[in-house]
C-alpha cells in the first residue's frame, strides 16, 4: 500500500517550480508594461523560500518520495545559503543585464530552474533525484552563458561547457549504473547497505564504478584533471553569468558529492579517499600556481576556484564527521566570498566599462574607497589572511586532517596556500598602490548595490571573527543528517 | 540466452567509442553532439542489460528520465551550436580557440 508523499518537506521546490511558470507567463504578457517584473517576481521566490526553510530547519528529518527525496538538517542549511547567495546574485546582476541588452527575462528564468535543480540535487536520496537534479541545475546554466547571441567568446564558452558539462553527466551516469548493477537498487540506503557488507569478487566492480562516479563529480565541481572548462567558461561567460556560475553551483555541486561519498558510499572510504587526496593535491597546486600568471582577474578568480575546490575537498577526505562539517562551512564561506568578488566586478562593470583585466582595477582606492575596500575584505579572505572567514574555513579544514593523521596533506596545503596568497595580493597592489595612467572615472553605485556589496563584504569580515554560530549550524547538521 | 556480460561488452564498447569521438574529433561539432548522445546511449544498454537481468523495472525507469535529458540536452546543444554558426560561421572544432590562457 502506496501512501502519500509528504509534500511540505519540499515545500520551497514545489514553491520555486510554480514560481518559475508565474514568473515565465509575468514576463510573456506584462514584461512590456511592468519593468523588470521578472527580476521582482524571482527576488520574491528567493525570499520566501529561504523563509520556509528557516522555518523548518531543526525539524526532524524526513525522507518522502518513495524514498526519493531527503528532507534533513543538511539539505535546508544547504538550500538556505543557495537560496541567500542567488539574491545577492540576482541583485547584483540586474543593472549589468539592462546595460548590456541581455533579455532580462531570460536570465531570472533560467536562474531560477538552476536554482530549483540545485535544491533537488541537495536533498536527492535516490541516484535518480540526483540525475534529475543535476541535469535541471546544468542545463539553465549552458542557455545562460549563450544569453548575448550576438558574442563570439560568449557562445564559444557556451559550448565548451556544454560539451564538457555533457561528458561529466555521462561519466557520472556510467558509474550510476554500474552501482546498479552491482547493488541492484539506486536508493543510497540500500545502495550503502549492500556495499558495506559486500563480498569480494563484487568490489571490483565498485570501484570501477567508483572511478566513473568520482570523475563526473569532479567535472562538475571543477577539480584537477577536470579542470579545463572553468577558466573559459569563467573567461567567456558575461560577468554577471560568471557571478551565478561561481557562487550557488558550488555549493551545489559539493552536496553532490557529500551525498554521494558520504550517504551512499560509506563504505568504500578506503577507495575514494586517495583518489580525491590526489584531486585536492592537484587542484590546490594547479589552481594556486597557474593562477599567478593570469592577468585577466577573471581568469585568475576561476584558477582561485579550483583551488579552493581543492581545499574544500580536504575536509570530506578527512572523512570525520567533523571533516564533512568543514567541507560545508568552506564551501559556504566560499560562496560568500566569490559572490563578492564577482558581485564587485559585475557592479563596477557599467558605463560601457567592462572590468576584465587587474590593470582595470587600477587607483579605485581613488575612485571609490569603499568598493575598494571591501574588495580588500573579499580578496583577503580568499587568500586565508585572518581574521576573515577564509583564514577561518582553512584552519577547520587542516585542523580535521591533522585529527586524523594526516599531518603531510596538512603541510602540502599550508604551502600552496602560502604561493596563493602571492596572486591575491597582486590585485590589491594594483587597487591601492598603481595610480591609473588613463583618466578614469568615479565608480558610482545605486544604494541598494552599495548595501548589498557592504553586506556581503562585513559579512566575510564578521563571519571570520566570530564563526561560531555558522560552524556549529554546521557540525549539527552533519550530527544530525547524516 | 544472451548473457549479462555480452550487453556490458556492448555498453562499454559504445562508451569507449564515444569518449574516443570526443576526445580524436577536431572537425565537426554535428559529430560531438552524436557523441555525447552515443554516451548517454551507452549508458541506457547498461541499465536495461542490468533491468532485465534482475526482473526488476527500477533501471528501465531510469532509462526514460535518461532518455528525456538526452533530448533536452541535444536541443540545447544544437542550440548553440547554431548560435555559434552565425556569430562563426564555421562548427569547425579546432577553430574554438578564442579563449586561451
Amino acid at each position: 500500500m502506496q501512501t502519500l508523499p509528504v509534500f511540505s518537506a519540499a515545500s520551497a521546490e514545489i514553491l520555486t517550480g510554480i514560481m518559475i511558470c508565474v514568473t515565465l507567463l509575468a514576463q510573456t504578457f506584462l514584461g512590456d508594461k511592468v519593468k523588470q517584473i521578472a527580476y521582482y517576481l524571482v527576488q520574491i521566490s528567493l525570499v520566501a523560500a529561504f523563509i520556509l526553510l528557516a522555518r523548518e530547519l531543526y525539524d526532524p528529518a524526513i525522507i518522502t518520495f518513495s524514498g526519493m527525496f531527503d528532507d534533513d538538517a543538511f539539505s535546508r542549511l544547504l538550500k538556505l545559503s543557495i537560496c541567500a547567495v542567488s539574491f545577492f546574485v540576482f541583485l547584483y546582476s540586474r543593472e549589468y543585464i539592462t546595460e548590456k541588452n541581455m533579455p532580462s527575462g531570460e536570465y531570472y528564468i533560467l536562474g531560477l530552474s538552476s536554482i530549483l535543480g540545485m535544491l533537488v540535487l541537495v536533498s536527492s536520496y535516490n541516484f535518480l533525484t540526483l540525475f534529475m537534479g543535476l541535469e535541471l541545475f546544468s542545463l539553465p546554466v549552458y542557455a545562460m552563458v549563450a544569453l548575448q547571441r550576438k558574442s563570439v567568446i560568449n557562445t564559444e564558452a557556451a559550448m565548451k561547457y556544454f560539451i564538457v558539462g555533457a561528458i561529466g553527466s555521462g561519466m557520472l551516469l556510467y558509474g550510476i549504473s554500474m552501482f546498479y548493477g552491482a547493488t541492484q537498487s539506486l536508493n543510497f540506503a540500500d545502495v550503502a547497505k549492500v556495499v558495506a557488507d559486500s563480498s569480494a569478487p563484487q568490489s571490483m566492480l565498485l570501484v570501477f564504478a567508483l572511478v566513473f562516479v568520482v570523475s563526473g563529480v569532479a567535472f562538475k565541481l571543477g577539480a584537477v584533471p577536470f579542470h579545463m572548462w572553468v577558466p573559459d567558461v569563467y573567461d567567456g561567460a558575461p560577468t554577471a553569468v560568471t557571478l551565478f556560475i561561481s557562487s550557488a553551483p558550488k555549493i551545489a555541486a559539493m552536496a553532490m558529492a557529500l551525498r554521494i561519498f558520504v550517504d551512499a558510499l560509506p563504505g568504500l572510504v578506503l577507495q575514494w579517499q586517495p583518489i580525491l587526496i590526489v584531486l585536492a593535491i592537484f587542484s590546490m597546486a594547479l589552481g594556486n600556481i597557474v593562477a599567478i600568471a593570469q592577468s585577466n582577474i577573471k581568469r585568475m578568480l576561476a584558477y582561485s576556484s579550483i583551488a579552493h575546490i581543492g581545499y574544500a575537498l580536504l575536509g570530506v577526505i578527512a572523512a570525520t564527521d567533523e571533516g564533512y562539517s568543514t567541507a560545508i562551512f568552506y564551501i559556504i564561506s566560499y560562496a560568500i566570498m566569490t559572490s563578492g568578488a564577482f558581485g564587485l566586478l559585475t557592479v563596477m562593470s557599467r558605463n560601457g566599462v567592462e572590468i576584465e583585466n587587474i590593470a582595470d582595477l587600477q587607483g579605485l582606492s581613488d575612485r571609490n574607497p569603499w568598493l575598494a575596500f571591501m574588495m580588500l575584505l573579499v580578496i583577503f579572505s580568499m587568500a586565508g589572511i585572518p581574521p576573515f572567514v577564509g583564514f577561518m574555513a582553512k584552519v577547520a579544514v587542516l585542523e580535521a586532517l591533522i585529527s586524523v593523521h594526516l599531518v603531510w596533506l596538512a603541510a602540502l596545503a599550508l604551502l600552496f596556500a602560502i604561493i596563493g596568497v602571492y596572486y591575491y595580493i597582486r590585485v590589491i597592489k594594483v587597487m591601492y598602490f598603481d595610480s591609473s595612467k588613463a583618466k578614469q572615472q568615479a565608480v558610482n553605485l545605486p544604494l541598494d548595490k552599495n548595501i548589498a556589496i557592504s553586506v556581503n563584504g562585513l559579512a566575510v569580515l564578521v563571519l571570520g571573527i566570530f564563526p561560531g554560530s555558522l560552524f556549529g549550524l554546521c557540525l549539527s547538521v552533519v550530527h544530525t543528517g547524516f | 540466452m544472451i548473457p549479462l556480460s555480452h550487453f556490458l561488452i556492448v555498453g562499454a564498447i559504445l562508451f569507449g567509442l564515444s569518449l574516443a569521438g570526443i576526445i580524436l574529433n577536431r572537425k565537426n561539432l554535428i559529430v560531438l553532439l552524436m557523441c555525447v548522445e552515443l554516451m548517454l546511449l551507452a549508458v541506457n544498454t547498461n541499465f536495461i542489460a542490468f533491468s532485465q537481468f534482475f526482473g526488476s523495472t527500477e533501471g528501465e525507469t531510469f532509462v526514460f528520465f535518461i532518455l528525456a535529458v538526452a533530448a533536452v540536452e541535444s536541443a540545447i546543444g544544437l542550440a548553440i551550436l547554431v548560435v555559434m554558426f552565425r556569430n562563426r560561421g564555421t562548427i569547425n572544432v579546432s577553430e574554438l580557440d578564442s579563449l586561451k590562457g
